[in-house]
């Protein structure tokens, strides 16, 4: 078995990844996306950014004259940095309570759902009322109807890194 | 930004309530809570994407790679033929029986009348029809239906008959009008899912003389209401024939009917008159009209089109002929004599005969290159909520999965270069091979009506994946609306997750009835409203088994759940195989190989073109040292209750070809009783296996059908035998005993 520590396999098995997160979305199978989904692959490469840093990505992986799709030969360079450098880093379980926590003024342990609906639609980069749809589906207890985020976050994580 | 923000907020979010009383954080930090979220809910939601997208390539490569093990019957039944002189004694009588059609020895007015004189017992309480027909009788069948009950045999009988006479009447292609109602209904496939059918008829309204409806073909096979469903279907077309108009699909086939269930679910509802209903079903499907047109200017077809797509020809083509799309029209060489010559012509004039679709005599040479390239691909899962979807005619190569629009060199008709030796008094003449026949010409129009699929590059290539019928590029769409002055195509036949696809520039429409069809949550169906302008208008929707609304992640991982196990499956089909070239990578016997190495050997054994890095976490474990334990990706399933003298090998092969051996066993069982001879079981298991290149000696196989004989009469009942190698997700059973 070839040495699997070396520079150049952890180069290769990123590309890979790449290749085959691109390829899922690759549909006309002419190594091609849509740039409206390049933030759902660089995100389900495992990378946590914001929608300006997407904003930023996508400008430098557009084509002079938009396109509207993004070549795979661009892509590749571009990403690979992104995961090799480690940019974007996860978000942990502990963070991301505390998040919760500090829109939880009240400190009451839960959040109703017309309070997070504000902070969400209204701070940071606003989710769409469809965003925020799917996530209160997801989160609201439906017995007590609030959101009860410790139980959240943690079902959540749970699930996404099964 | 990254990394820095989260260290800030880590800082500032120390707890500091010391005294209790509330505290407001900063503007600043509120919308850094936000932003942290947000992203964090992006993230999670371009995950469960990802796996909604990567359920659905599982899904589809499934049905594709299914479409492979065809080949593999279908070259078996040419094999057959090639070998007939082996089958000792049940030889012709099976082939003919397999590839002629069955001939009806009553006369119409016989018919009719035995179907009159079948007395129907008081007891039976569900709906009796009288014919004609009336609104009475179809809103009966719609109460029974819901209610889960069953027509009575005799109905269903007499309902076929009328249906067929009915039929008989009808030309090719049906022209017709928007003028004189407010919009047509269009709908795709349904494949038995009885809930649709009527979700769009509670939607939509049931067909009416305002209200009417063309449903574009595939009604059978796949769900388990299949005859419900062509019952409504029928009904309504007696009751209204100028305004309900139905197409043929590819399903509409008895053949396939035999792989993918619907001979199956008759045979079980009907015990004593399903072999009756089947017979009439054949002719019933192969008079269903190929095409409808609406205002001279949209075109309706199941499948597609191909460069030799023709309506004028098309409408001239005596469609009741073509039975099944995969029973080939045999190519008359009487004139040349040539059966009586030496074994190598007549091996060609069993080419040309066979040259469509079907391997022609080549078997020998396929199965041995089979066993080069390792191919065989697992027979699909059989448990009922998965799919096997899959449809299609023979095809002749396995093409290289890695490049899947590559159209193989297989001609459906001989090239003009071939050239037929035959001999005349002491020498050879060389002839030109015949002009196909028209019967051939007339097979090519409909196959490709039925099975074509369209594709974003310009050209008609064969479709090597179905076997039949062509991939046709957007110049070839161009090029037939314009020919007959058209505008638009609407086509059924592939499944898309909102219910609706257009491309070709929007000329062509894909449009699927069938929610659900991979799985609960995997797409929607959808149906267009078409009215005098002409402009499509689409309705979607999705049936729902639970009364809860399940939310999206809940959804996916429903859909996933399912692919995965269908892809253990397929894994566990070609379990030697895998760990033999996996142990080739593992010289030292670890027991461990990289990631890179484990991929490799996923992708060609099953040539599934399937992101095998992104799905590794859920197929196999790592070890500590980050190499991927390969053994782990078979522990999840075991076999059923094992049959004595079937060793593990024998019984991976039995597995693999479950779906291939029965219906080989549905054809042999000519009756339709669920049994055959155990002779019949050995001769065919030594044919297949003997096809396939696969060793298994003659003690084995008589223990085997010995053993199997569980009422020692001698004849074996083959859905107990392939219940036998069913496999069992162990996970499955542990939340089963947990929940």
């Amino acid at each position: 078995m070839a040495d699997k520590y070396s520079a150049d396999t952890i180069i290769t098995e990123t590309q890979k990844r790449i290749s085959n997160a691109f390829d899922v979305f690759d549909h006309e199978s002419n190594k091609t996306v849509d740039v409206r989904e390049i933030g759902t692959i660089i995100r389900s490469l495992g990378c946590f950014p914001s929608e300006a840093d997407l904003h930023d990505i996508i400008a430098e992986l557009e084509e002079e004259e938009p396109t509207g799709f993004v070549r795979y030969e661009k892509f590749l360079p571009t990403m690979t940095k992104i995961l090799l450098e480690r940019k974007f880093r996860p978000i942990t379980e502990d963070l991301l309570l505390q998040a919760f926590e500090v829109l939880d003024q009240q400190k009451k342990g839960h959040l109703e759902p017309e309070e997070l609906t504000k902070y969400l639609t209204q701070e940071g980069e606003p989710f769409t009322q469809e965003e925020m749809d799917e996530m209160l589906s997801a989160a609201v207890d439906p017995d007590k109807n609030v959101i009860l985020y410790k139980d959240f976050v943690s079902m959540m994580t749970f699930d996404d890194t099964r | 930004m990254g990394c820095g923000t989260s260290i800030a907020i880590e800082n500032q979010t120390r707890p500091s309530e010391t005294d209790g009383s509330i505290k407001h954080p900063s503007p600043a930090l509120t919308m850094k809570a936000a932003i942290l979220i947000q992203r964090w809910y992006r993230r999670y939601v371009a995950h469960l994407e990802m796996r909604r997208r990567y359920t659905w390539n599982i899904f589809q490569s499934i049905e594709y790679a299914g479409e492979q093990d065809q080949l593999q019957l279908s070259s078996f039944f040419s094999f057959m033929l090639d070998n007939v002189t082996q089958m000792n004694g049940n030889g012709p009588d099976l082939i003919s029986h397999l590839l002629d059609s069955v001939v009806d020895p009553l006369t119409e007015e016989v018919r009719q009348l035995k179907y009159e004189q079948i007395v129907v017992s008081e007891s039976y309480s569900g709906p009796r029809l009288s014919f004609p027909l009336s609104v009475t009788d179809t809103n009966a069948l719609l109460s029974a239906f819901k209610e889960e009950q069953t027509l009575h045999g005799k109905y269903v009988l007499q309902l076929l008959y009328e249906t067929k006479k009915f039929l008989k009447q009808m030309p090719n292609v049906i022209y017709l009008s928007t003028s004189y109602a407010k919009e047509i209904t269009i709908c795709g496939d349904l494949h038995g899912s009885l809930d649709d059918l009527l979700l769009i008829f509670y939607k939509n309204g049931l067909p009416s003389a305002e209200n009417p409806y063309i449903f574009n073909g595939d009604f059978v096979d796949r769900g388990k209401k299949s005859t419900e469903i062509i019952i409504i279907l029928f009904a309504f077309l007696l009751l209204y024939p100028d305004h309900m108009h139905l197409n043929r699909g590819n399903h509409e086939d008895h053949i396939m009917n035999l792989r993918y269930g619907f001979t199956k679910e008759v045979m079980q509802k009907y015990k004593t008159h399903g072999r009756e209903i089947l017979q009439l079903l054949q002719d019933v499907f192969s008079l269903l009209p190929l095409a409808t047109v609406i205002d001279n200017k949209v075109l309706i077809v199941h499948g597609g089109i191909s460069d030799k797509t023709d309506l004028d020809f098309l409408s001239t083509v005596e469609r009741h002929k073509v039975k099944s799309a995969l029973r080939l029209p045999k190519r008359s060489t009487d004139h040349l004599n040539v059966r009586s010559c030496s074994r190598s012509s007549s091996r060609h004039s069993r080419r040309s005969r066979m040259d469509s679709p079907c391997s022609s005599g080549r078997s020998s040479r396929a199965s041995r290159r089979r066993k080069k390239h390792s191919t065989k691909q697992g027979s699909c899962s059989s448990s009922s909520s998965s799919s096997s979807s899959s449809s299609s005619v023979c095809s002749p190569r396995v093409s290289s999965r890695n490049t899947p629009r590559r159209p193989p060199p297989s001609p459906s008709l001989p090239s003009p270069t071939d050239v037929l030796q035959v001999p005349f008094l002491d020498s050879f003449v060389s002839l030109e091979p015949p002009e196909p026949p028209r019967e051939e010409l007339e097979w090519q129009q409909v196959v490709d009506i039925l099975w074509s699929d369209p594709k974003n590059q310009n050209g008609c290539s064969l479709n090597s994946f179905r076997g039949g019928g062509c991939y046709f590029g957007p110049d070839v769409t161009q090029a037939l609306l314009q020919k007959h002055d058209l505008c638009l195509l609407i086509r059924s036949h592939e499944c898309k997750q909102e219910g609706y696809e257009l491309c070709h520039n929007g000329q062509v429409i894909t449009i699927f009835s069938a929610s659900n069809y991979y799985e609960e949550g995997s797409n929607r169906g959808a149906y267009i409203k078409l009215g005098p302008e002409l402009v499509p208008r689409f309705f979607q929707y999705q049936v729902s088994r639970s009364t809860r609304k399940l939310t999206l992640h809940q959804r996916v991982r429903v859909a996933e759940g399912s692919a995965l196990r269908a892809l253990k499956e397929k894994l566990y089909a070609q379990r030697s195989e895998l760990m033999a070239a996996f142990q080739q990578y593992d010289i030292d016997n670890t027991g461990r190989i990289s990631t890179s190495e484990w991929a490799q050997v996923v992708e060609s054994v099953l040539r599934l073109d399937l992101p095998w890095r992104t799905l590794r976490p859920r197929l196999a474990r790592l070890s500590a040292d980050g190499n991927v334990e390969y053994g782990s990706c078979f522990e999840d399933i075991s076999p059923g209750e094992p049959i004595p003298p079937v060793t593990p090998n024998l019984a991976e092969t039995l597995y693999r070809y479950r779906t291939d051996l029965e219906i080989i066993f549905n054809i042999i069982d000519k009756d339709h009783s669920g049994q055959i001879s155990i002779e019949e079981f050995r001769q065919t298991w030594k044919l297949f296996t003997s096809h396939l290149g696969v060793a298994v000696n003659d003690q084995t196989i008589d223990d085997m059908a010995r053993s199997i004989d569980f009422n020692k009469d001698g004849s074996i009942d083959f859905n107990e035998f392939l219940e036998a190698f069913r496999v069992v997700h162990k996970l499955d059973v542990k939340e089963q005993q947990q929940g």
